[in-house]
């Protein structure tokens, strides 16, 4: 395996998430606002909000990786430099997944990292803080690898951020049954043992599958 | 043997041109459509009229009649369009992209009219229209599936570009199909088990078994008729700047009467 | 006969590409159909056509960014769907789009390129000093203008050890003294024995210049 493309490009992408620190904090911003309208719509009750705490406070993150997803090819297509790494002697393979890990690392991560915060504004006991940062970990990031086929595939169209989210959430419904189930399991003091397990499957089988689809995609959608 | 290998593909392109499916197929649609009426005739008069009262549910059971071919054909149409959609992107085998394009809203409609059966007959069975069974929902999903495969091959065509992209869509659809299914089970995990099996034995009475089988077959013929209607229309729109489909409307247009 | 250019290099690094019989669909239509040529260690090809016609397809095509619908490409005997990787590493291609990433500068795109397409980056060149942007490549290329990024992106043909450069448009946005510039740089490559095929409406007036011109298939039919 030649590693020298996947890091060429690893570099590159964080090196101009860093530069556009601005849109770095978007996805963040987003779940905080979010979060905050649950209680407006629905009930200040600490109670109340602490049994729906799990599955809002995972719906909300699917939302925000998933409307960062848009830029993900974006930029490089308009600019040219997609073509320029289609075109490179190496399988487009690692290039694909080197841009999905960058995605995650900019939104799924730090979104894992702050949930345990949102968690305790939504009165999620104690418990379920780790194990919602082990689920949203976990799950962001096949929610990275599963995203990036609909990024890819949806790259020449004009009005591709509602027609994403149409194609993409289906294929987040399991990742979601399974996340938020865990939260709920370590809530109620029960093993997570197995939807950890189902989601770690998930995980493996989406980072071998996705990239390859992905990089379908990529020549079928920009060349037709 | 090289060579053997690539003539026999040519003949496979051949075989498989547009065209010569579209001349076939004009034989075949008389029969196929007589076939499908009288078979969902039949099913009908014999599951409506005939076939006994289920103990429990009364009259209200036979809209299985409509609903388990309906949501039969609808996953099987999943299948057909995913399969067909690689054998477009894979062999560039023009027909298959037709059958592909063609079989996303007959599946859809199909799936629609599964959940809308299921709804109708929720309502005396369960007191409500809607409830969140695994099997409901997943039906749900499999809709959610297919208008991403249509809303996706629309833009592409909006724009002038080839539907590929709406095949691999619905080919990754089949790869999480199985999960969907699974994770919603797991989800849900107090569902019916599913009523008919063709492995086991139906734990139906035979009585209402068989209308049932007949309302499949029915369904099944439906489907490819009504699949091969929307193929010619397609075949049609795509070669109509080709000298074949010019002669066959000018010969069309000498037939009429007017 | 022998050409006297290949009488200067060493026999045993001649290159050759050819096309076998390439044909392209789009949208059910042939784009262009048949296209057979070859081009050796020293030529230069010169594709013409109308705008639509197909010129950037079928560079694509020769760059395998694109897959023909039928035919094949071959370089040094072998088709290069087979040899994809050693191929791609002989193959320097340059599109409309400059390929730069605006928020970096034009020195980080070059690195990063070079390091992408593994060529040697101790190799002693100063591009940007030979495209006349040393006292521009710290920028971020978003301050640079339309003819600055052009020869930025032009700067991969001096650092590049590609034998087949496939430009697109090279001479488009970028002044007369470049222009002339960027000529006698084609004209060297081609003496140390590389291939270059591009599309361009300019009259290079370059020695054994070959042209391929697209024939019109909008009025033909794909049946």
């Amino acid at each position: 395996m030649n590693n020298i493309g996947f890091l060429a490009i690893l570099r590159r992408d964080l090196l101009l998430a860093v530069r556009y620190r601005g849109d770095l904090a978007n996805p963040l911003i987003f779940f905080f606002i979010v979060i905050a309208l649950i209680p407006l719509g629905l009930t200040p009750d600490s109670k109340e909000l602490s049994e729906i705490a799990p599955g809002m406070l995972w719906i909300t993150a699917l939302l925000a990786s998933l409307l960062s997803l848009d830029g993900l090819f974006k930029d490089d297509f308009a600019d040219g430099t997609l073509e320029q790494i289609i075109i490179l002697p190496q399988p487009l393979y690692f290039m694909v997944l080197a841009k999905t890990i960058v995605h995650w690392v900019v939104t799924g991560l730090p979104l894992s990292l702050l949930a345990p915060v949102l968690g305790l504004m939504l009165s999620l006991p104690e418990t379920g803080y780790l194990p919602l940062m082990l689920s949203l970990l976990i799950g962001t990031a096949i929610l990275s690898l599963i995203g990036s086929v609909g990024a890819a595939l949806t790259l020449p169209l004009n009005k591709e951020g509602i027609l994403l989210s149409l194609i993409v959430i289906p294929f987040y419904m399991p990742v979601l049954i399974f996340g938020s189930n865990m939260v709920v399991l370590a809530v109620d003091g029960l093993s997570i043992a197995s939807p950890l397990a189902i989601m770690g499957a998930l995980l493996a089988l989406s980072l071998l599958i996705s990239p390859y689809v992905t990089s379908c995609a990529l020549r079928l959608s920009i060349y037709g | 043997m090289k060579k053997l290998i690539k003539s026999s593909q040519q003949w496979v392109h051949k075989m498989a041109s547009p065209r010569w499916f579209y001349q076939i197929s004009g034989r075949w649609l008389p029969w196929l459509s007589l076939l499908t009426f009288v078979s969902i005739i039949i099913g009908v008069i014999w599951g409506l009229g005939f076939a006994p009262q289920d103990a429990k549910q009364g009259n209200s059971f036979r809209i299985i009649y409509i609903h388990v071919p309906a949501s039969f054909l609808a996953l099987v149409g999943y299948y057909i369009m995913a399969i067909s959609g690689a054998i477009a992107i894979i062999w560039k085998i023009k027909l298959a992209d037709v059958v592909m394009k063609s079989a996303a809203p007959i599946g859809a409609s199909l799936t629609f009219i599964a959940l809308l059966t299921g709804a109708v007959w929720g309502k005396p069975t369960w007191g409500t229209y809607w409830i969140w069974d695994a099997r409901i929902t997943s039906m749900l999903i499999l809709f959610f599936l297919y208008l991403g495969v249509i809303v996706l091959q629309k833009a592409y065509s909006a724009q002038g570009l080839s539907n590929k992209a709406a095949a691999l869509l619905a080919l990754v659809g089949t790869i999480n199909i199985p999960i969907i299914y699974k994770s919603v089970d797991w989800w849900y995990t107090l569902h019916q088990p599913a009523t008919i099996k063709f492995t086991e034995a139906p734990s139906m009475h035979p009585d209402m078994f068989q209308p049932l089988l007949i309302m499949i077959i029915g369904f099944y013929l439906f489907y490819v008729t009504a699949l091969i209607v929307s193929m010619r229309a397609e075949i049609i729109f795509r070669e109509r700047n080709t000298s074949w489909v010019k002669e066959l409307a000018l010969n069309l247009k000498d037939k009429r009467p007017i | 006969m022998p050409d006297p250019k290949n009488i200067l290099m060493n026999q045993a690094s001649v290159k050759t590409l050819s096309l076998k019989d390439l044909s392209f669909q789009r949208n059910e239509k042939f784009l262009f159909s048949n296209i057979s040529l070859t081009l050796e260690s020293g030529d230069i090809l010169q594709i013409l056509g109308q705008n639509g016609s197909g010129k950037t397809t079928l560079l694509r095509l020769i760059s395998t960014a694109l897959r023909p619908y039928s035919g094949e490409i071959i370089w040094q005997g072998k088709n290069v769907n087979d040899i994809r990787e050693s191929y791609l590493e002989d193959v320097l291609f340059l599109g409309h789009q400059p390929g730069l990433k605006r928020l970096l500068s034009a020195e980080e795109n070059l690195v990063w390129w070079r390091r992408l397409n593994k060529t040697n980056l101790s190799k002693n060149v100063n591009a940007f000093e030979e495209v006349g942007l040393y006292n521009h490549k710290d920028e971020p290329c978003n301050y640079l203008s339309v003819g600055q990024l052009k020869r930025a992106a032009l700067a991969r043909l001096y650092v590049s050890e590609a034998k087949l450069w496939i430009l697109d448009e090279p001479f488009t946005s970028i002044d007369k003294e470049f222009s002339i510039k960027l000529k006698s740089l084609i004209v060297s490559h081609l003496k140390r024995g590389g291939i270059v095929v591009l599309a361009t409406h300019q009259d290079l007036k370059i020695e054994n210049m070959k042209y391929f011109s697209i024939p019109d298939l909008s009025g033909a039919t794909s049946e």
